[in-house]
């Protein structure tokens, strides 16, 4: 369609920004943080160890489909203390409340419905067009912020978040400024969809009038056919491509339309006149907000349907003590439920004094991806999310630091691993005894003898920093190293060396390595077709 | 409306998948010439003898009958036959004519080419009906007295009558009328075609009395953008119109389709019978019996694909082997073996796809999946050796596997040495007795067969290719214990016989 002469929108007032996104210097949504005092700096970039922990394909996933709602920022601030984290478990506990669930997705999709129109009528040229787009625009917002009202009260929202919105509500529906635009809004509209009119074709002449009782032809050609309807037929209908903007002809049509139906067509004219910029800043901040945990909600969704669990983790910011059951790797999880594999979950617990665990095994076994998800788990759990798996007590880390092996690049091999020593040192440069570190088959680009001793001086300074870590290593000399360190390994099926299982348990490291055995290739024994042919 | 000529009650689905194994079974049985006797030059036949008979396999036992009662109706009425099955080569043909390119087109488009294709169908119907008055009555089979009654229920004089205004309406010489509503953007929403007669009797009233206000106004015939749009209005309007009517319009197509696929597979039987005839050769129509009943007698069994060949008479074989499960075939190089498992699998694809076989007479248990395991030629790919390749392909037969099945075995597992093979064909055929099967197993493999032998159990049949004191084959196979040679010196020495 045609855009010329896009008029200016009248300045909107008060700060009611049409759309959540386009603030240039938007306020942090309330429903994020317990007090506004409290909130911390948003970042706009990535954090380092994003990538290495695949957390930006995991946030790419999360706020798949709300781009717009610019939620990546909030994705890359963990909390500072508890009571934040108290303050998002209670959204989240709400959110397991389906109809509050919904009453919030209901929301979110009327004020998505609002910003529409609201760009629709930026787009539009022929003014009565432009004045029915923002008519529906007011009737979604109305409609969107009546109905939370309504629905926080009945739902037994608990949170704190929740409960002040709800007050926030219930005060505002009563403004005579909110009360006065739903009324006008409804009046108008209900009066417009009341009109309906006839467009007779005939050739090149075409008249309009008022619609008069004619009969539906449609359902009497319908009828007379449908005996020859039977069975899956395909759909000949053609679909429309849905551009509502009108040309010139149209715009005619509708002005004779407005002719032979004054008084709609007067009611719209006097709204567009009045309410221009109707929406409230909070309102609109709150949508943005609450969408970062819808995301996270719908996320979760995906995998419990496949059979995997979150759980609200038990956070800690002095004990180092952590656990989880049946954890597993986001990103590997969501791939194979793609492909309706089932992920494999497991355990890890560090106990006392144990504060680092060093995993080694066969290669491919699971080793990354199982270092991956400890850090995840601690991430998501310092962002105040349920984590995977059936059972989780977590740290809560000041920083986290990642040290995996770069993709080889064209410098020499003595680069690389002075690249890699300048990394490792920064990580010493700045973590504390609070941090969280991950490192994965360090060193690697040296010789065995070197790696050794490098691996031993790092994982020992670590240690002595009591450091919260995971180490992956080919080298299982590390793993012996202190008694801060826990071994696990990467096992295998017993009767069968080369399938692995992917399943990392808490053993000693016995540095063998193993050679893919020759499987019975066709199953075609008799023990084994008599377990085939009983399926 | 349907035809139902395949199955009882509903439509043969020309669109399934045929069975996972049925390039070996075409490869192994020899399908193809039996196919080919049926479809002759005509592919559309020769694809559908290929699916019905590839697909037949695994109905149960009253569509064979029913089946066989149509096949009957249709050896004796061949000219009438031919008279509707063209109707559908006809309805076919206008399709491909009037109908190309619906898709894609506007709703106007759509309509004006439905109710054109409409209008000839229609003409077909009612010739199918004057058919069904005239000669009804020769047709006994359940499926054509239901076919002849549900054209003349379906289609009364006035429905007739009725279809043939509405579809001269539809070209609406009066103009098109559209209703409609404001959508969110006060763009047109909502349309419904109107009947626009009404407005037209009470013209002169209107512009008397209470004239309804209206504005008129003409287009531009040049201006591209106007006209666009009042298109877009009309079509619109049109499109449950031109959907209702073109699903019609598929409706009575796909009717026509289906007749003459249906017909096609009994005029392609009922050109395999009048080859056949030629040739000399009898046929009788099987007597199925129920799945699991191990029931198996034949006689004078002949395969079908080797007369096709020969063009002639061949020899058949008599089995009386009713209860038996496995049969263990041995014997003679150059026996009959390959041919009597063929005639036995061909023989039992064609009675489970309702038609006749090439037998005094033979029943059978129906089975509900027929696998072959042909030895076959090295693998050319390389890929694997062929013994890899034998296995792989049994494994593909147990992955699919279904109880009552019939599996075929030609020379299976000999690609490796005797002991070997005899040992892995032993645990397959051992495992697969423990399931509800019939197998048929023609061997060299002496200890295998010697082993099962030697078992005496009573489900088992050993049957034995003939062969004279003097070295001649007979073609016949008797009951009789494996040996220990197959006469292969025989072989040599008829080849060789000049050389010596």
């Amino acid at each position: 369609m045609t855009t010329i002469n896009q008029p200016v929108r009248p300045a909107s007032g008060g700060g009611s920004d049409r759309a959540a996104t386009s603030a240039g210097a938007a306020r942090v949504p309330a429903i994020l943080f317990p007090q506004a005092a409290s909130v911390p700096a948003i970042p706009n970039a990535e954090p380092e160890f994003f990538r290495d922990l695949n957390l930006d394909q995991i946030v790419d996933a999360i706020t798949k489909g709300r781009e717009s709602y610019d939620l990546k920022p909030f994705f890359y601030a963990p909390l500072a203390n508890l009571d934040q984290i108290a303050f998002r478990h209670e959204i989240m506990h709400d959110l397991e409340n389906e109809a509050l669930f919904a009453a919030l997705k209901a929301f979110s999709d009327g004020m998505a419905a609002m910003r529409f129109a609201l760009d629709r009528e930026e787009e539009f040229n022929y003014q009565y067009q432009k004045e029915r787009a923002q008519l529906g625009a007011a009737v979604y917002y109305c409609d969107a912020v009546a109905n939370l009202r309504r629905d926080l009260d009945a739902t037994g929202a608990r949170s704190r978040g929740l409960l002040a919105t709800r007050d926030f509500l219930a005060q505002y529906v009563e403004t005579p400024g909110f009360k006065t635009l739903s009324q006008q809004a409804h009046a108008a509209k209900d009066a417009l969809d009341a009109v309906r009119y006839c467009v007779l074709i005939n050739d090149s002449n075409i008249t309009v009038r008022n619609y008069d009782g004619e009969a539906d032809y449609s359902a009497e050609v319908e009828d007379t056919f449908n005996i020859f309807k039977q069975g899956d037929v395909k759909d000949y209908r053609v679909s429309f491509n849905e551009t509502v903007g009108i040309n010139h002809v149209e715009a005619m049509i509708l002005d004779f339309v407005a002719k032979l139906n004054p008084q709609p067509f007067a009611a719209l004219d006097d709204f567009y006149a009045k309410h221009q910029g109707f929406s409230d800043r909070t309102v609109l901040e709150f949508d943005r907000g609450i969408q970062f945990y819808l995301a996270y909600a719908e996320y979760m969704a995906s995998f419990r349907t496949a059979g995997l669990s979150f759980c609200f983790p038990q956070m800690s910011d002095s004990s180092k003590t952590v656990l989880s059951r049946s954890g597993f790797d986001l990103s590997l999880a969501s791939k194979l439920i793609a492909t309706n594999t089932a992920p494999i979950c497991n355990d890890f617990e560090l106990n006392g004094g144990e504060r680092m665990l060093v995993i080694s095994g066969p290669n491919q076994g699971g080793k990354t991806t199982f270092a991956r998800a400890f850090g995840q788990l601690h991430y998501f759990g310092a962002l105040g999310f349920p984590v995977q798996g059936a059972e989780a007590k977590l740290f809560l880390a000041d920083r986290f630091f990642t040290h995996f092996d770069t993709e080889e690049d064209l410098k020499n091999l003595q680069g690389k691993l002075k690249d890699d020593l300048i990394r490792m040192h920064r990580i010493f440069d700045h973590a504390t005894s609070k941090s969280l570190v991950i490192m994965n088959e360090i060193f690697a680009s040296t010789s065995l003898e070197d790696a050794t001793f490098l691996g031993r001086k790092v994982l020992t300074r670590f240690t002595e920093l009591d450091t919260l870590s995971v180490c992956v290593t080919f080298i299982d000399e590390l793993s012996r190293l202190n008694d801060k360190i826990v071994s696990m390994m990467a096992s295998i099926v017993p009767d069968n060396p080369s399938q692995r299982t992917f399943r990392i348990i808490r053993r000693p490291a016995d540095g063998l390595s193993y050679a893919i055995a020759l499987a019975q290739k066709h199953h075609l024994t008799y023990e084994n077709l008599k377990g085939r042919l009983t399926r | 409306m349907k035809t139902h000529l395949l199955y009882r009650g509903r439509d043969f689905d020309w669109d399934q998948a045929l069975p996972p194994n049925h390039e070996a079974l075409v490869q192994d049985l020899e399908l193809e010439t039996l196919f080919q006797a049926m479809g002759g030059s005509d592919e559309y036949l020769l694809e559908v003898a290929r699916r019905v008979i590839l697909l037949g396999v695994g109905d149960d036992l009253e569509t064979i009958q029913y089946r066989q009662a149509v096949l009957k109706d249709c050896l004796q009425n061949a000219a009438i036959i031919r008279q509707i099955y063209e109707l559908g080569v006809e309805a076919v043909e206008r399709k491909r004519k009037q109908w190309f390119g619906v898709m894609g087109k506007s709703p106007m488009g759509i309509l004006s080419g439905s109710v054109d294709l409409l209008g000839s169908l229609v003409d077909l119907l009612g010739k199918l009906r004057l058919i069904g008055r005239e000669h009804a009555r020769k047709f006994q089979a359940e499926g054509f007295v239901n076919l002849f009654k549900m054209v003349e229920a379906e289609l009364p004089d006035a429905y007739f009558d009725k279809i043939k205004v509405y579809l001269r309406e539809l070209r609406f010489p009066e103009g098109i009328l559209v209703s409609a509503e404001l959508g969110d953007g006060a763009e047109s929403a909502r349309h419904t075609l109107r009947r626009g007669e009404k407005a037209k009797a009470g013209f002169l009233q209107r512009v008397f009395k209470d004239a309804p206000q209206s504005f008129t106004f003409k287009i531009n015939e040049k201006d591209d953008a106007a006209g666009k749009a009042i298109s877009s209005l009309r079509d619109r309007g049109l499109n449950p119109v031109s959907n209702a009517l073109a699903q019609s319009a598929e409706h009575i197509m796909s009717f026509f389709a289906s007749l003459r696929g249906e017909l096609g597979f009994y005029l392609g039987a009922a050109a395999l019978q009048q080859k056949l005839t030629q040739y000399g050769v009898s046929t009788c129509f099987p007597v199925p019996a129920p799945a699991g009943s191990n029931k198996h007698t034949c006689t004078d069994l002949k395969d079908l694909s080797l007369i096709l060949t020969v063009g002639k008479q061949v020899t058949g074989n008599d089995i009386q082997a009713d209860g038996k499960t496995l049969f263990m075939i041995t014997g003679a190089n150059q026996g009959g073996k390959s041919t009597f498992l063929r005639a036995t699998g061909i023989a039992q694809m064609m009675m489970q796809s309702g038609m006749f076989v090439t037998a005094d007479a033979f029943s059978a248990a129906i089975c509900s999946r027929v696998y072959t395991h042909f030895t076959r030629e090295e693998d050319v790919t390389m890929k694997s050796g062929k013994f890899d390749e034998e296995l792989r392909r049994m494994g593909l037969i147990i992955d699919a596997f279904v109880p009552n099945s019939l599996i075929l075995f030609n020379e299976s597992f000999s690609s490796t040495n005797e002991r070997e093979g005899s040992e892995i064909a032993g645990q397959i055929v051992h495992a697969l007795l423990e399931t509800k099967v019939k197998i048929f197993f023609v061997t060299h493999l002496y200890e295998f067969a010697h082993t099962f032998y030697k078992e005496n159990m009573d489900h088992a049949l050993f049957l034995r290719a003939e062969r004279q004191e003097d070295g001649k084959r007979t073609f016949k196979l008797k009951p009789g214990e494996p040996l220990e040679t197959s006469f292969g010196a025989d072989l040599y020495k008829e080849i060789f016989a000049g050389a010596a």
